[in-house]
């Protein structure tokens, strides 16, 4: 045996043996990091969950809990949908090319809906998650929250956290802290108006 | 291994033996009673010594909530409840929890402030300041995550606003914030989670990081008001000539601060401990609702600076992220103080007009961003926050060059103030 100490074997063994500890410690560490991800109870508590709208009046909102979000489902006036393309200049992002919606729902236009009556949109501000509040009512000096949505309000939603505002079909005005559209979930709605939030493919008529 | 041989101040008896096995003696001189600060601490000094007072009223307090509190979405509510209403003692255990909350960010803010005062986070103390902004950042972890345990209203929807805040993240934030919740929204895992978080993993690397701090501190030693270093006169023993051990004069000297600090704190814990709504908000007195947003979010007094800052930038580009980043920014900019800062002086006694013009609008804009987070988002607030948002940079960002060329007062050799 020699009294040398071959430096660059010592270095490059050293080397191998931090590599392959890294590699097992990466390893390691998924199921620790994956044990962050939805659990299986939590996956099958998010299966899709129907509504009967036939029971809501015009100009009436309701609320229903999916994924435990709240998702509005609201039935607007005939008035109100064939003027809502009408303020299109306003809006930040009037055609939904940036905002999440299944295709049917983009395709719709400025309803954003599979029933120009009937809209659904996920409760949720797309700036921080806050619960918008409706605001339905076209307005000149529309006051909710303390905080006072300015001249000519054509109706829509108005976030009380940070004030962004929305029209009514959930597209988002300009200027507000809020960058996208109201997201759309994925909704099937029947001719007996029973919608299924969660899905894309229409229920069987009760 | 033989035991070292004694010595004439080798001490004899039971704590002679502990020190041939532990360096039970050693630490203490080295650390306390041998450590020697400079002699003209001023008031600004305490906050150093608060901190650590707090962050143990913290522990011990915190430890003995978790005796009691249920971390489950079902129970978590009605076990604060209990703890308020039930326990012996648990309201005044609870209440000094909440506000040494609030405590701990002033007595940190103005431990912050004192070391732009005179120069503490500058040349040899940079690692020292960036172990401080470490805690500072863990903090506020530690205190969001504490803020969402008792489910109240106003933790769900905080907790909501502030974990959405990753969604920004380009392509993956939509499942990162999935990630961070365990669910496809604020629930029973997140709560859980934030728990072990809360009372195992942050304690744990705060108290850490506070050793780390510590030995910083007492590798370099202390800075003063006057901001040149005491190790330049030392007498014939070796020590400073500016400089007294810590023990006696200094543990004399922060007990009398301590003595004054629990007096405010106690008349908080009696009959203050909401602080109308400051240190703990109303909405927090109705459980956790998924579906309704409170009217007004604002989070506790200690984050509206920053949240004003993350309001006050409009989303462009068809994402929010800018917010998100001013605010990240605001924090990490700290860490670069002792970069930016090019002045031949420490202390702010001998530093020219405009660096002292600089810090009280950097002081001013701060606490105006504070009342702005407090605000909603309408009428001459959104304007103010993003005004003294640049402000706020403003300090950080020209000081490079303000810091340089100003003219500056000589520096006296040794310490000014005592005979």
């Amino acid at each position: 045996m020699s009294d040398q100490v071959d430096h660059s074997r010592r270095r490059l063994l050293t080397a191998a043996t931090v590599g392959t500890g890294a590699i097992g410690v990466a390893f390691a560490a998924v199921p620790f990091l994956a044990s962050w991800q939805p659990s299986a109870r939590a996956k099958a508590l998010g299966a899709p969950v129907a509504v009967d709208a036939s029971k809501l009046e015009t100009g009436q909102m309701l609320k229903v809990v999916w994924r435990g979000q709240a998702v509005f489902v609201i039935r607007r006036v005939k008035a109100v949908v064939d003027q809502l393309g009408g303020h299109n200049a306003l809006l930040a992002d009037p055609g939904s090319d940036d905002s999440l919606q299944p295709d049917y729902i983009k395709a719709s236009g400025p309803a954003r809906a599979r029933n120009p009556e009937y809209w659904v949109g996920l409760a949720v501000c797309t700036h921080l998650g806050c619960s918008p509040l409706g605001a339905f009512e076209p307005n000149n000096s529309y006051q909710v929250a303390g905080a006072d949505l300015g001249a000519n309000w054509p109706g829509g939603f108005y976030c009380p956290c940070h004030g962004s505002k929305y029209d009514l079909s959930g597209r988002v005005f300009k200027g507000q802290p809020a960058p996208t559209n109201l997201t759309v979930p994925p909704y099937a709605i029947s001719a007996d108006m029973r919608i299924v939030i969660g899905v894309s493919d229409a229920p069987k008529p009760a | 291994m033989a035991l070292a041989p004694e010595s004439a101040d080798t001490a004899k008896g039971f704590i002679g033996w502990i020190d041939a096995r532990f360096p039970l003696t050693k630490l203490w001189k080295e650390q306390v009673s041998e450590y020697y600060a400079p002699k003209n601490f001023n008031f600004w000094y305490y906050f150093g010594v608060l901190s650590m007072v707090v962050l143990a009223i913290q522990l011990v307090t915190g430890i003995f909530l978790t005796m009691n509190y249920k971390p489950s979405s079902a129970e978590a509510f009605a076990s604060v409840e209990y703890i308020m209403r039930d326990v012996e003692w648990g309201w005044l255990i609870r209440y000094m929890h909440s506000t040494g909350a609030s405590a701990f960010f002033i007595v940190i803010y103005l431990h912050m402030f004192r070391a732009l005062l005179y120069g503490s986070h500058r040349k040899p103390r940079e690692l020292l300041w960036i172990f401080g902004c470490l805690i500072f950042l863990l903090l506020m972890a530690e205190a969001f995550m504490g803020y969402v345990l008792p489910w109240g209203n106003m933790s769900y929807w905080g907790a909501q606003v502030i974990v959405s805040i990753f969604s920004s993240v380009p392509i993956v934030g939509q499942s990162l914030v999935e990630w961070i919740r365990g669910d496809y929204y604020i629930a029973d895992a997140t709560l859980n989670r934030f728990f072990a978080l809360h009372v195992a993993a942050l304690p744990l690397a705060l108290v850490f990081l506070v050793i780390a701090h510590l030995m910083a501190l007492h590798e370099v030693g202390s800075n003063n008001p006057d901001g040149i270093e005491i190790k330049k006169h030392k007498d014939a023993q070796g020590h400073p000539l500016d400089g007294i051990p810590f023990h006696p004069y200094y543990t004399v000297k922060d007990t009398v601060g301590i003595a004054a600090f629990l007096l405010v704190f106690c008349a908080v814990i009696f009959f203050a401990p909401t602080f109308g709504g400051l240190f703990l908000e109303e909405p927090n007195f109705q459980p956790a609702d998924p579906l309704q947003t409170p009217p007004h979010i604002a989070p506790v007094w200690y984050f509206t600076p920053y949240y004003a800052m993350l309001r006050a930038v409009p989303s462009f580009a068809g994402t929010q992220i800018w917010g998100v980043l001013v605010l990240g920014a605001a924090v990490v900019v700290l860490f670069f103080l002792p970069w930016l800062d090019r002045s031949p002086v420490n202390s702010i006694r001998y530093r020219g007009p405009i660096y002292k013009v600089m810090l009280a609008i950097f002081v001013l804009s701060f606490i105006v961003l504070g009342v702005c987070g407090l605000k909603p988002p309408s009428g001459i607030y959104p304007m103010l926050a993003r005004i003294c948002t640049i402000l706020y940079f403003a300090f950080f960002l020209l000081m490079p060059w303000y810091t340089k060329y100003e003219s500056v007062k000589p520096v006296p050799e040794r310490v000014t103030g005592h005979a």
